[in-house]
């Protein structure tokens, strides 16, 4: 494990980025580790990209990634994650939500949704997994915990046991979802374990 | 957590009872969070000057007095603040201004610290959350001790940065309040404001020796062959890049420790001052007779971080990225069932008409497909603009010029700019999008909203009647969702011959009470569609578009030449109708009807 390690998390305004960006850093919190996560507000939460940075080792300077140093970019939407290339480097991990989201251009019929957008990464070489994050937390019981399904599918790239994800889930999250959370982090664990 | 919340809580530890802001991002949830604690007074003001000479009355009656705005909101409150630099405090009074370096949500990229030199006043900056808490503790000490408003200056990667904290201690008992007459010192008539003058320059001198001191500015030695000079946010980029370097640390950014700066730079081989925008340190520091670098290396635009800061200063160390992939564009949607949308869609089909915009949610109304506004320069000023516009234009701008203010911003400075159009027989038309809400900055209430910060019920202000009051005679409501009623309101208003007033108002769909009801979404029958794309150019996020081949179009039953047809999302509608309004074809219709 690198002294610093930096997850860039990525998708579209309203897909519940923020929430999955802080139940890995309490997770990483909880493991010891020095964290800061930055994330931008405004203009950003109508529809548009959102990205969430976290950073994490035994001391952490700078909130933001710098480009060709996220170890893994997390993305919540399939196009959103070609987007941050300059940010990757040969030996990051992709984990990406296979969902799609139409940007205003596509919806409108302007342009297409850009075909094979997932080979443009893995054509440099680089570890991808696609995750169908959306029917998995559907059977889980809830679409809207497609986040947390990710987070699952990520928590196996990063050195904290399930214990501290459940115990995480437990504390910080309202009763009545927790349930579903738990089934969609399992089901998203299970992808990549 | 964030340095916002940690703001809020060493407010809250500082022992401030009286706080009062403008929400703008990113400086919001400093208030948002200061509202929740007990014992602490807060409130939105209409805008950030009324927020600030609220904090001056608090800290006057000895209160420990608190007021937040972004960047551009001390631009507002400008006129007070080089005032009290004058009158001084009473209790500890700080003014936190958020700066937005990159311009993630503002109009410009102002750099605040200037105001700390032009105001004369001190101004203290932190890095990171952790440390804002503490300073901010330190500012109010400051504050009292040398009878000064104390400028506390964030950017968008402290407010908005998380970070590990521990909580600090138990609350300080609150400052004692009452009224106390103190005419010579807070009556800025000419003859004392000669006198404080003065005064205010022997504080300089008192800050400047603070300054010198270890307890803002202390340098963290190291490698002596490069030093670094610098303060907030880019001391941690610094560190980062070029952990072995020494470093003179500034979280005092004014007034600045000549002394101690001149010592360091005589310790170090070759001095470096990185600061994110102006070369605010640099030209103070090159004045004292120091040499250094700094914007000749480090950009003087847009954010830093870690790699901008290594690689202009050592330019070989640029790392070989992968190509950015092409991509369509992802900007910021109105939402689905915004009631904007139903004004903006009106305004894109009427001709020759010029839309003075304003900032809000609503300046995404000049985004295609309806690219419904003309400009769009600060708060308040859609309406002053068109109204200088009108003025300039004679009869060629008759009944072709609209403004367009939401329910905040029409409280926060629009409502001086309709009375100076009343006043001076304007023959424009102003468009009040009353959601019933501050929508952009995350929801928070304003005078208009009928409930205060807490979200308790409040007087609301009533527009209509506000607008007739100021004199204007047409003030006419409409619900925006029945583009039909709302067009009519437009034209008639755009044919009259003196100032008019068009009410939009419906409420946001993020409002709580909206968005946790039950929705009646609408819903598409495809085989209806006869693909004029109507629908579409509302740019509703839930609508989209499928193209399809003259092949494909038979086959479905279509007109060989029908290019493609619309589908809803029924997830995302919120079931405003706008949409099926427009369809001619009864393709579009309430789920189950
Ligand atoms: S937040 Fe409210 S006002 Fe803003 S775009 Fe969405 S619906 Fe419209
Ligand atoms: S009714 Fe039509 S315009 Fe309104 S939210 Fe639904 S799809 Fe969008």
């Amino acid at each position: 494990m690198a002294a610093t390690g930096n997850i860039l998390f990525s998708g579209v305004g309203g897909q519940g980025i923020l929430l999955a960006s802080e139940v890995t850093a309490y997770a990483l919190l909880a493991a010891g580790y020095d964290a800061k996560k930055s994330e931008v507000h405004g203009m950003a939460q109508r529809g548009g990209s959102v990205t969430a940075q976290l950073r994490y080792g035994d001391k952490v300077y700078s909130p933001l990634i710098e480009p060709g140093k996220a170890d893994i970019l997390i993305s919540f939407e399939m196009m959103e994650a070609a987007r941050y290339l300059p940010y990757l480097h040969q030996e990051s991990k992709v984990i990406v939500n296979t969902q799609q989201i139409k940007p205003p251009s596509v919806a409108m019929g302007q342009v297409p949704y850009p075909a094979n957008v997932l080979d443009a990464v893995s054509s440099l070489g680089i570890q991808v997994v696609s995750v169908d994050a959306f029917d998995i937390a559907r059977d889980a019981g809830e679409v809207k915990a497609a986040n947390i399904v990710m987070v699952g599918a990520m928590s196996a790239f990063l050195p904290m046991g399930v214990e501290v994800y459940e115990n995480i889930i437990n504390t910080r999250i309202p009763e009545r979802f927790r349930e579903v959370n738990m089934k969609a982090f399992a089901a998203g664990r299970k992808i990549t374990a | 957590m964030s340095g916002n919340e940690a703001i809020a809580m060493a407010a809250y530890e500082a022992g401030v009872t009286v706080a009062s802001g403008y929400p703008g991002t990113p400086s919001t949830e400093i208030m948002e969070n200061l509202s929740k604690y007990e014992g602490v007074y807060t409130e939105w003001a209409p805008n950030e000057k009324v927020g600030l000479e609220v904090a001056i009355g608090a800290s006057f009656a000895g209160a420990r007095a608190f007021a937040t705005m972004k960047h551009v909101g001390v631009n507002v409150a400008a006129d007070p603040l080089f005032t009290v630099s004058y009158t001084g405090v009473r209790g500890g009074l700080v003014v936190l201004t958020a700066d937005d370096p990159e311009m993630h949500s503002s109009q410009n990229e102002q750099d605040n610290r200037n105001y700390a030199y032009a105001a004369k006043l001190p101004m203290l900056e932190p890095s990171e959350p952790a440390e804002a808490k503490e300073l901010l503790k330190d500012a109010f000490e400051l504050s009292e001790k040398f009878d000064t408003p104390v400028l506390f200056r964030i950017t968008t990667r402290v407010a908005h940065v998380k970070g590990v904290l521990s909580k600090g201690d138990m609350r300080k008992s609150s400052a004692v309040c009452g009224i106390e007459k103190a005419p010579a010192k807070i009556v800025m008539l000419p003859g004392n404001a000669r006198n404080r003058r003065k005064i205010v320059e022997e504080r300089m001198a008192q800050l400047t020796e603070v300054a010198e001191s270890d307890t803002f500015n202390k340098v963290e030695p190291g490698d002596t062959k490069r030093g670094f000079i610098t303060g907030g946010v880019a001391y941690l980029y610094v560190k980062e890049a070029f952990p072995e370097a020494t470093v003179l640390k500034l979280g005092m950014s004014w007034p600045l420790p000549e002394k101690k700066i001149k010592a360091f730079a005589a310790s170090v081989d070759e001095l470096f001052v990185v600061e994110e925008l102006d070369p605010f340190l640099e030209h103070h520091i090159k004045a004292m007779g120091v040499e250094c670098h700094g914007k000749d290396l480090i950009p003087n635009q847009g954010e830093l971080n870690t790699s901008i800061v290594r690689t202009a200063i050592d330019p070989d160390s640029a790392p070989v990225l992968f190509a950015p992939a092409e991509l369509p564009m992802r900007p910021p949607n109105m939402c689905a069932g915004c009631p904007h949308r139903g004004v903006f869609y009106n305004l894109s089909k009427m001709k020759d008409i010029f839309v003075s915009g304003d900032i809000g949610c609503y300046t995404l109304g000049f985004l295609p497909p309806l690219s419904a506004m003309d400009s769009c320069v600060c708060m308040g000023a859609s309406v002053t603009i068109a109204h200088g516009m009108a003025k300039a234009l004679g009869d060629e701008g008759k009944g072709r010029l609209v403004s367009v203010i939401g329910d905040s911003t029409f409280v926060h400075t629009g409502i001086n700019g309709l009375i100076n159009s009343v006043y001076n027989d304007s023959r424009t038309v102003l468009v009040i999008l009353d959601n019933r809400i501050t929508a952009m900055t995350g929801q928070q209430n304003n005078p208009a909203s009928g409930c205060n910060i807490k979200g308790e019920a409040a007087n609301a202000i009533d527009l209509e009647a506000l607008c007739r009051a100021v004199g204007v005679k047409h003030v006419e409501t409409v619900n925006p969702h029945d583009i039909a009623e709302c067009k009519k309101a437009l034209q008639t208003a755009l044919a009259l011959d003196e100032m008019a007033v068009v009410i939009s108002r419906a409420p946001c769909v993020l409002l709580p009470e909206i968005k946790n009801a039950p929705h009646n979404p609408y819903s598409t029958k495809t085989e209806n569609c006869a693909g004029c794309m109507a629908c579409v150019k509302l740019g509703c996020p839930a609508i989209s578009w499928t193209n399809i081949t003259s092949q494909e179009a038979v086959a479905k039953g279509y007109k060989e030449k029908q290019k493609g047809f619309a589908v809803i999302n029924e997830v995302q509608c919120n079931g405003c109708g706008q949409c099926a309004a427009l369809c001619k074809f009864e393709a579009i219709n309430r789920k189950g009807e």
